[in-house]
């Protein structure tokens, strides 16, 4: 008797954990959706519409992209994105990647040392510097430039990045240099044939991040660009909502689906790399 | 490459010899003639002697132009001379790093030549390979080292600088000179009232946001992952990729959808959110919320979409170290008769802790500094605080707006920018060197 009860009531709990668990997953996904969709649709609204939200009487057109890219800079500040990503994600990944091999491969005099002073670097809110960049720029020209945005860019980067690279580079047996040295091959043959292809899923994700930082960083790229055919699309689009009076919110959802898509896009398709990257440089440091 | 520390004694003609070399190379290269190497000597000594020139040409007046900023208005820029300035105490502190490494180098010569003359190298190419296989990871890390170094330690030290000056909308070079005033800028900060109030105002809603928005995020990313670690679930796949959502759509487009839908008057979640939560709860009427213009309400909103932001990134981290976790342990538990709460609490957490406290911390001084949730959503706003601060502005925001208003406040930017950096540093020191990310001995 006494058994048989124990069973129900351990079924019945079942159920209900059944019940709840199912209950917080559709409605987190429901949150999670519904925002986003809210941007989806919009973008394809025509005629003047004011409310940001989910309704699915409109008159579904194209209009709105064709006004973004014949009436407004957006498809500049996209090109001007683009330029800035693609130099900071080459310069930054090759510069991280040579340090990071350095640091997993040898020792060297100041070795730790030099660790540590990129454990600590990492750690300052450089981005908080704005008046350093400010004085910086006045000197070297470089306010409303894409040149020196992007060297600070790739600047801010390298600390963090070295250490998650170098923890992955940790994780390629040394033996494989070692046989490769008793072999034959120099310095830069072991490194650029025998180490280098095994870290690709790392240098894949090291990539997207650094090709995505500019997409999505407002606070200096405000800062430092002060015309408007100079913005990033993340200035760019701030100013489709920014003024209270005249809310384009069916063009800034355009916008945004043209960044977010694409982007989404890679980073799924990089996507399960992610944890081994993060818990290979996270768990040691 | 490694070096092993073998004892060996010398003599002490021979410990005569090694101590010569050492100091000879004060003067950079002269050691290095004593130990025969002439082509080694030549190039050091040839960078001694640039470094003199630079330091007679250009330094000696950069040093000069740091201490004064300039007795002249108009003609003296005080700010190109402090830049100047911090250049050139980087360029010293280099070439005494070099100068460092270049007596370790004479002494080290010294000690093989000691043991057997013929082992230097003395010939250019010898020179060259011996570069090579030592200095090939020097060479490997010099990019990341200069990008670094203009781009991080310099502004830094620029920041640092700046702080103790009286650089403000009053003076602005050329037209008039910066001075340096010590420590008045910090002073006014904590003693003049109109800043002092600002300053505690946004400081302490700084760390109530920090708090509330990181552990929220904590909560519900690693809530989820337990959640979804469940092994009855249907579609985990397609709840993965929801999930996941958050974290892909670039975050700058989320705070301006979310700024959109949070409007009083027309955004979603006044016209259909309230409305349908008050249609399916009985008896529930909730008026609209004045989201964006009331200080609480505009907070609120500020710290669930963080929330909501950030707790896929930790979702994954946890997903991860939950599939590390082994099997035994749980099927041990239950035999002892664990509930599932005793599981969660005493095996799931735990575990959970020991892999990702450090980069929970991470989270936590990375929305100290979120610019991009506070300023995109409201630009900091409604109301303010004084000085130019909004009732949502934290610190890093209000530094913002203190170097881009109609009347900057570089001084006080730059001193604050100073206390941002040792709290952040400070909480990330005593977290790392709690665990065990300071070990390098790999």
């Amino acid at each position: 008797m006494a058994k048989q009860k124990k069973i129900r009531t351990q079924k019945s709990a079942r159920a209900w954990n059944k019940f709840f668990t199912y209950f917080y997953l559709l409605l987190l996904s429901v949150i999670i959706i519904y925002p986003l969709l809210i941007t989806v649709t919009s973008a394809f609204k025509g005629g003047n519409v004011i409310a940001f939200d989910l309704s699915f009487k409109a008159d579904w057109t194209l209009d709105n992209f064709d006004r973004l890219f014949n009436n407004t800079l957006y498809s500049t500040w996209y090109w001007n994105t683009l330029k800035v990503a693609v130099t900071t994600m080459v310069v930054q990944v090759a510069a991280i990647t040579l340090a990071g091999y350095a640091y997993s491969r040898y020792r060297f005099i100041g070795r730790n040392q030099s660790l540590k002073f990129f454990l600590i670097v990492q750690m300052v809110p450089t981005i908080a510097a704005l008046t350093a960049f400010y004085v910086m720029a006045l000197l070297v020209k470089g306010l409303d430039t894409h040149w020196f945005l992007t060297f600070i860019y790739i600047g801010g980067g390298i600390p963090m990045n070295t250490w998650l690279m170098k923890g992955y580079f940790d994780t390629v047996p040394i033996e494989l240099d070692e046989s490769a040295r008793l072999d034959g091959a120099g310095h830069i043959r072991t490194f650029w044939q025998i180490v280098l292809p095994l870290v690709r899923p790392m240098l894949a994700v090291q990539a997207l991040w650094a090709f995505m930082a500019p997409f999505g960083e407002y606070m200096l790229a405000r800062f430092l660009l002060r015309s408007p055919e100079n913005y990033t699309v993340a200035i760019g689009l701030q100013t489709f909502i920014s003024n209270p009076r005249e809310q384009r919110v069916t063009l800034f959802a355009a916008g945004a689906i043209l960044i977010a898509v694409p982007i989404a896009a890679l980073f799924f398709y990089l996507q399960k790399h992610f944890v081994s990257g993060l818990t290979a440089g996270g768990t040691k440091g | 490459m490694e070096y092993k520390k073998k004892e060996i004694t010398y003599t002490p003609e021979q410990q005569q010899d090694i101590k010569k070399a050492t100091w000879l190379s004060a003067i950079p290269g002269l050691g290095q003639f004593y130990n025969k190497q002439n082509f080694k000597g030549l190039l050091f000594l040839g960078i001694f002697i640039l470094f003199i020139i630079e330091m007679i040409t250009f330094g000696a007046g950069a040093f000069e132009g740091l201490i004064t900023l300039g007795t002249v208005p108009r003609e003296d820029h005080s700010l190109f001379l402090l830049i100047e300035g911090t250049l050139q105490i980087l360029v010293t502190l280099i070439f005494l790093i070099f100068l460092g490494v270049n007596m370790m180098d004479a002494h080290r010569v010294a000690k093989i030549k000691a043991l057997n003359p013929k082992n230097v190298n003395t010939t250019i190419q010898a020179t060259f390979k011996n570069a090579m296989d030592d200095g090939f990871p020097y060479l490997l890390t010099i990019p990341a080292y200069l990008v670094m170094l203009f781009a991080i330690v310099f502004p830094v030290l620029v920041t640092l600088f700046v702080a103790f000056t009286n650089y403000d909308f009053y003076h602005i070079p050329p037209a008039t000179l910066v001075d340096w005033v010590g420590l008045e800028t910090f002073i006014n900060i904590f003693s003049l009232n109109t800043y002092r109030d600002t300053f505690f105002a946004v400081f302490s809603w700084t760390v109530i946001w920090t708090l509330t928005a990181t552990t929220l995020q904590l909560v519900i990313g690693v809530g989820t992952a337990v959640v979804l670690n469940q092994q009855f679930i249907k579609f985990k796949r397609v709840f993965g990729v929801v999930m996941l959502l958050p974290w892909a759509v670039p975050a700058f487009i989320t705070i301006l959808t979310f700024s959109n839908m949070f409007n009083p008057s027309v955004g979603a979640i006044n016209t259909q959110v309230i409305p349908f939560i008050n249609s399916i709860i009985p008896f529930l009427e909730i008026s609209s919320i004045s989201w964006k213009v009331d200080p609480f309400w505009t907070k609120v909103a500020i710290i669930t979409i963080q929330g909501w932001l950030g707790f896929p990134y930790i979702y994954v981290l946890t997903s991860g170290i939950l599939q590390s976790i082994p099997n035994d342990w749980y099927e041990a538990s239950v035999i002892d008769g664990a509930s599932s709460f005793q599981k969660f609490r005493f095996i799931t957490l735990p575990q959970i802790f020991a892999v990702a406290a450090p980069i929970f911390v991470t989270q936590y001084t990375g929305n100290f500094n979120n610019f991009s949730m506070i300023y995109l959503f409201n630009e900091g706003g409604p109301g303010s605080v004084g000085s130019g601060a909004g009732s949502t502005d934290i610190l890093i925001s209000w530094i913002y707006k203190l170097t881009t208003g109609t009347s900057p406040q570089y001084n006080i930017a730059a001193a604050v920018t100073l206390i941002i950096s040792v709290v952040v540093i400070t909480i990330s020191m005593l977290v790392f060197k709690r665990t065990r990310a300071f070990d390098m001995e790999d």
